[in-house]
């Protein structure tokens, strides 16, 4: 079982992606540039955080256009577990792989901090051993979910809302939706189940010197996935 | 050699909370029938030649998400 860390010019959070795979999941993982094509000897995808192509036109976009998104892509279609997180949610997104897309957040402000987020969908293979309420760190400027009324009711419908932000007592409120974004998303599924977008860092909350395990938690969902 | 230019801007059904600010300021500096600011983008294309519909597929493949812009084109006819 062997995890490939895509890595795109701008990407920062591959290191962490990487370390917290290896040392504190157990799995395999190795770095794929961006300009490779091929993913052969891997049976699942990281797609880290970070600026990818200093988000240029718009975060995500240029990313998801990269050689290796092809594969990735066709990946994702047979099946295989693919996880992104933070503008690895943002690069999914781009790619159509994820309904919606992200934006600058509410109230302007890069937004570095704890967030706790609740397990919306308890039968997904992501989600099925993860406790209800997770404390996971965001540091992003645009993660404000959005898409359309019809895409919204369908994601609720189909259990693909993964994650909402909400308060310490699992209650949504205004201020624990801390980037603004619809129906207080944080994090969303394919219709297949086997894509997961979040903007959360899982990887930057697996360990108890990190502050958190809950991440490690969503990882070892992923290597549920992986090994299914 | 031609000139396209492809206009950018956001859905008008969701916040631009830039532009929002933008109109903020411009009130606060006594433009006081300013209602409304929306910021977009402009991407000037130098093409070799234009042909029909090619500029129209680089807004949808590239250019613009559909999922939160309208895209118009511009010098393409």
């Amino acid at each position: 079982m062997r995890v490939a860390v895509i890595r795109f010019p701008g990407s920062n959070c591959d290191q962490d992606a990487l370390f917290s795979l290896r040392d504190d999941v157990g799995l395999e993982a190795d770095y794929v540039w961006h300009a490779e094509s091929s993913l052969s000897g891997f049976e699942a995808v990281f797609v880290p955080g970070g600026f990818s192509y200093g988000d240029y036109l718009r975060c995500g976009a240029m990313a998801s256009r990269a050689t290796i998104m092809a594969e990735v892509i066709r990946f994702a279609n047979e099946g295989r577990p693919v996880i992104g997180a933070c503008n690895g949610f943002q690069i999914l997104c781009e790619t159509g792989l994820l309904p919606g897309a992200l934006m600058q957040n509410a109230r302007q402000k890069f937004i570095c901090q704890d967030v706790f987020l609740k397990v919306e969908n308890q039968s997904s293979l992501w989600t099925r051993s993860v406790s209800q309420i997770l404390r996971i760190p965001i540091a992003h400027g645009e993660g404000r979910y959005i898409a359309d009324a019809e895409t919204l009711a369908r994601l609720q419908g189909e259990g693909r809302i993964a994650f909402r932000y909400v308060d310490a007592d699992g209650n949504r409120t205004d201020a624990s939706n801390v980037n603004g974004s619809m129906d207080a998303i944080a994090g969303v599924l394919n219709d297949a189940g086997n894509v997961l977008g979040l903007m959360p860092h899982p990887e930057r909350a697996s360990r108890a010197s990190l502050g958190s395990t809950d991440g490690l938690q969503i990882l070892e969902g992923f290597k549920a996935l992986a090994l299914a | 050699m031609a000139t396209v230019r492809v206009f950018v801007t956001l859905k008008p059904s969701l916040l631009d909370s830039a532009g929002r600010t933008v109109a903020d300021a411009l009130q606060g500096l006594g433009f006081d029938e300013v209602q409304n600011a929306r910021i977009g983008k402009v991407i000037e294309l130098e093409l070799s030649d234009v042909r029909p519909g090619r500029v129209e597929e680089m807004a949808k493949k590239l250019l613009a998400n559909s999922v939160i812009e309208n895209y118009r084109i511009e010098g393409a006819e």
